[in-house]
C-alpha cells in the first residue's frame, strides 16, 4: 500500500557487486527515515556444514564461500588452526603464504576498479559497455588481473580455489625458476599497475566523508599487514586475533540474516583498504607511496569514492611485494610442518582484500572441529554501508528516483562488497513519503 | 579443446556443472583442458582463451521448470557480432560473451550444455533428476569434442 506522496523504487538486482545483496530506503518529506542493508540468505551455512569436520578441512571448504577470495579464507582457516594446535610456521611458508595473498590482492582489486568501480566513474552502465567503447582500458585491467591469477596458478596450484594450501603450509613448494619466470610479466604489472593510480586519480570524486569514524585493520609495524599481525583500530585499540569476540560484537537485525558488527563500547566501524591505508600507509612501499601521494591522497583517506585510489595503490604495494618475495625465494623444505590436532580452540585474522576475515575453530578431542566461526569483511561494513548510504541519501534527495536509485547502487560499490560472502539476492527499494 | 563447469559445489545443483567436468576426468580424450570454475566473466574468458573449441556446462533455472532437462546449444563465435551472440537463456553466461565479443576473446566455438535445477539451496549433493542427466550430458560433450580429438 503505498500513500499519495510515496516513492517506491524497485531494481532487480544490484549490478556489480559479487553476488547480490538487498537495500531498502525509507524517506518522509526531506529526511532520510530508515535504511536497511538486507541480505537474505543464512550466512551461518558454512560453520554449520563445518561441524564434525577433520581440522584439517576448513581451508578447502571455507574457500568456497567466496569466488573471488578464496586465499583469504584459506589463510585465516590455517591462521586459527594452527592457532589452536599451538603451531607457528617457519618464515619460508609465511612468506610464500604472503605471495599467495599478493596474487589474490591484485587479482581481486584489478577485477573490481576496472570492470566493477571504473565504468561509475566514467558513466558507462557496465564494464561490458566499457569494454566495448574503451577497450585498451579492460584489457589493461585483464592483463593486470592476470599477472595475479599467475602467482595463484604458481604459489596455489590453480586459480580458482587453489589447491595447494594446507594446514601447516603447503603440498609443494614451487622451484625458483617456477617462481622467478613471474619475474618479467609482474614487472610488466607494476607499470600497468602505476597506470592505474594515475588514471582513477583523475576521477571526479564527489566531496564526501565517511559517517563512520572508526577503522579496523591488522597491523604489523614495518610492513603494511596482509596474512599476519595484530588487530588495531583508529581509535587506538590493539588486539589479538584471540580476543575477537571480546571487542566485535555482532547482534541481529530484525531485517537482515546477517549480522550488524560494532566495537564492545563503541560504535560502527569500517575495515578494509581505506582501513589498512589509515593505520599503515607508512608502511608501503617509496613507490607505492608516492604513487598514493601525487594521486591526491593524504596519509589516510576518509572519502569512500577515493577507496579505487587507494586500492589501486594497494595494487602496487601487491606487485612489488611479489616481485619482493619472489626474488628473495627460498623453497621451504619441508613445504609444510606437521599440525597434530588437539583439543583447543584458535583464532586467525588476515586481511583479505575487502578487508579482515576472522576465523574461529574449536576443536575436540578427536580433532574432529566442534564449532566454526566465520565473520566476512562484508558483513563487518554492513553497518557502516549503511550509515554512508542514509547520509548520501539525505544529501541528495533533489534526485529523481533513477537517478537516486543509480547513485545508491555505485554508493554501494565503494565498498568493494562481497556479498556472496555474506548473503546471496539483493532488491533496491526507495519508498518516499 | 576446453571443457569448463560453472558452478558452486555448495548450492546444490549449482554443482552440476563440476558435476559433469569431474565425470569426464577419466573419459575425456588427451588434450582436453577441463576447468571448473564459478562463472565469473573474466575467468570465462581466461578459461577459454585461444580454444578452438570451448565446451561450458552450467545449470539454468528455468520457468516452468522441468529439473534435469538439458538444453544444447552453440553461441556464435567472433565475427558473428553481438546480435547473435546473445541468449544463454540467463546462464550469467551472458555477460562473459558479451564482454568476449566485445573484447574480441571468443573461443573459435562455443556449445553451451544447460541442465535445469530443482534446487538451488545452500550445502552439498545434486537433486535426483539433475545427478541422472550429468552422466548423459558428460556423453553428449564427449560427441563434442570427438571430431576435434580425431582431427589431429
Amino acid at each position: 500500500m503505498t500513500h499519495k506522496n510515496e516513492r517506491v523504487l524497485s531494481v532487480a538486482e544490484l549490478a556489480r557487486v559479487e553476488g547480490e545483496g538487498a537495500l531498502y530506503v525509507r524517506t518522509s518529506g526531506d529526511r532520510v527515515q530508515e535504511v536497511r542493508l538486507e541480505i537474505y540468505e543464512p550466512p551461518r551455512f558454512f560453520e554449520a556444514f563445518l561441524r564434525g569436520r577433520a581440522h584439517t578441512e576448513p581451508p578447502d571448504i571455507t574457500a568456497r564461500i567466496c569466488g573471488i577470495c578464496p586465499v583469504a579464507y584459506q589463510m585465516s582457516a590455517c591462521a586459527a588452526l594452527e592457532d589452536a594446535c599451538g603451531v607457528t610456521v617457519p618464515g619460508r611458508i609465511a612468506d610464500l603464504r604472503r605471495l599467495l595473498y599478493c596474487g589474490e590482492w591484485i587479482e581481486s582489486h584489478a577485477l573490481h576498479i576496472y570492470l566493477l568501480h571504473a565504468p561509475d566513474f566514467l558513466g558507462y552502465a557496465s564494464g561490458i559497455e566499457m569494454a566495448g567503447q574503451r577497450r585498451d582500458l579492460v584489457e589493461r585491467g585483464l592483463a593486470l588481473k592476470k599477472a595475479g591469477n599467475a602467482i595463484l596458478e604458481a604459489v596455489g596450484g590453480r586459480a580458482i580455489h587453489p589447491v595447494n594450501v594446507r594446514v601447516g603450509g603447503f603440498y609443494r613448494a614451487p622451484s625458483r625458476a617456477e617462481l622467478a619466470a613471474l619475474t618479467e610479466p609482474l614487472k610488466r604489472a607494476l607499470d600497468g599497475a602505476l597506470e592505474t593510480v594515475r588514471w582513477v586519480a583523475g576521477f571526479d570524486f564527489p566531496d564526501y566523508a565517511c559517517a563512520t569514524q572508526d577503522l579496523l585493520a591488522l597491523s604489523r609495524p614495518g610492513t603494511y599487514a596482509i596474512e599476519r599481525g595484530t588487530l588495531a583500530t583508529r581509535s587506538g585499540l590493539l588486539f589479538s586475533a584471540g580476543a575477537f569476540d571480546q571487542h566485535v560484537i555482532e547482534e541481529h537485525v530484525p531485517h537482515s540474516t546477517a549480522l550488524h558488527a560494532h566495537l564492545a563500547g563503541g560504535g560502527r566501524y569500517l575495515t578494509g583498504p581505506l582501513a589498512r591505508y589509515a593505520l599503515s600507509s607508512q608502511w608501503l612501499s617509496p613507490l607505492a607511496r608516492e604513487a598514493a601521494r601525487a594521486a591526491g591522497l593524504g596519509e589516510t583517506c576518509d572519502n569512500p569514492f577515493r577507496s579505487i585510489v587507494v586500492r589501486a595503490v594497494e595494487t602496487v604495494y601487491a606487485v612489488e611485494e611479489a616481485l619482493r618475495l619472489i626474488a628473495a625465494y627460498e623453497p621451504p623444505d619441508p613445504p609444510a610442518v606437521e599440525v597434530p590436532p588437539r583439543a583447543a580452540t584458535g583464532h586467525g585474522v588476515t586481511e583479505a582484500p575487502r578487508g579482515t576475515l576472522y576465523h574461529r575453530y574449536q576443536i575436540d578431542a578427536d580433532g574432529l572441529i566442534s564449532t566454526a566461526r566465520i565473520v566476512p569483511p562484508t558483513s563487518q561494513n554492513q553497518a557502516a554501508i549503511e550509515a554512508d548510504l542514509g547520509d548520501f541519501v539525505q544529501a541528495h534527495l533533489g534526485l529523481d528516483d533513477a537517478e537516486l536509485t543509480r547513485r545508491c547502487e555505485q554508493a554501494i560499490r565503494n565498498y568493494d562488497p562481497c556479498i556472496s560472502c555474506a548473503a546471496h539476492f539483493l532488491e533496491l527499494t526507495i519508498d518516499r513519503s | 579443446m576446453v571443457v569448463i563447469g560453472v558452478g558452486n559445489e555448495f548450492r546444490r545443483d549449482d554443482g552440476a556443472g563440476p558435476a559433469v567436468v569431474a565425470r569426464l576426468r577419466d573419459l575425456a580424450p588427451p588434450g582436453v583442458r577441463l576447468v571448473v570454475t564459478d562463472g565469473e566473466p573474466t575467468r570465462l574468458i581466461e578459461a577459454w582463451a585461444g580454444a578452438a573449441l570451448a565446451v561450458v556446462v552450467d545449470a539454468v533455472r528455468a520457468a516452468p521448470s522441468r529439473p534435469g532437462t538439458v538444453h544444447r546449444f552453440e553461441v556464435a563465435g567472433p565475427g558473428a557480432g553481438p546480435g547473435r551472440a546473445a541468449s544463454s537463456h540467463g546462464l550469467g553466461l551472458d555477460d562473459a560473451i558479451r564482454l568476449a565479443v566485445a573484447l574480441d576473446r571468443m573461443p573459435g566455438r562455443l556449445i553451451v550444455h544447460a541442465i535445469e535445477a530443482a534446487d538451488l539451496a545452500q550445502g552439498p549433493g545434486l537433486s535426483p533428476p539433475v545427478a541422472a542427466a550429468v552422466g548423459a550430458v558428460a556423453q553428449a560433450i564427449l560427441a563434442d569434442l570427438g571430431p576435434y580429438a580425431e582431427g589431429r
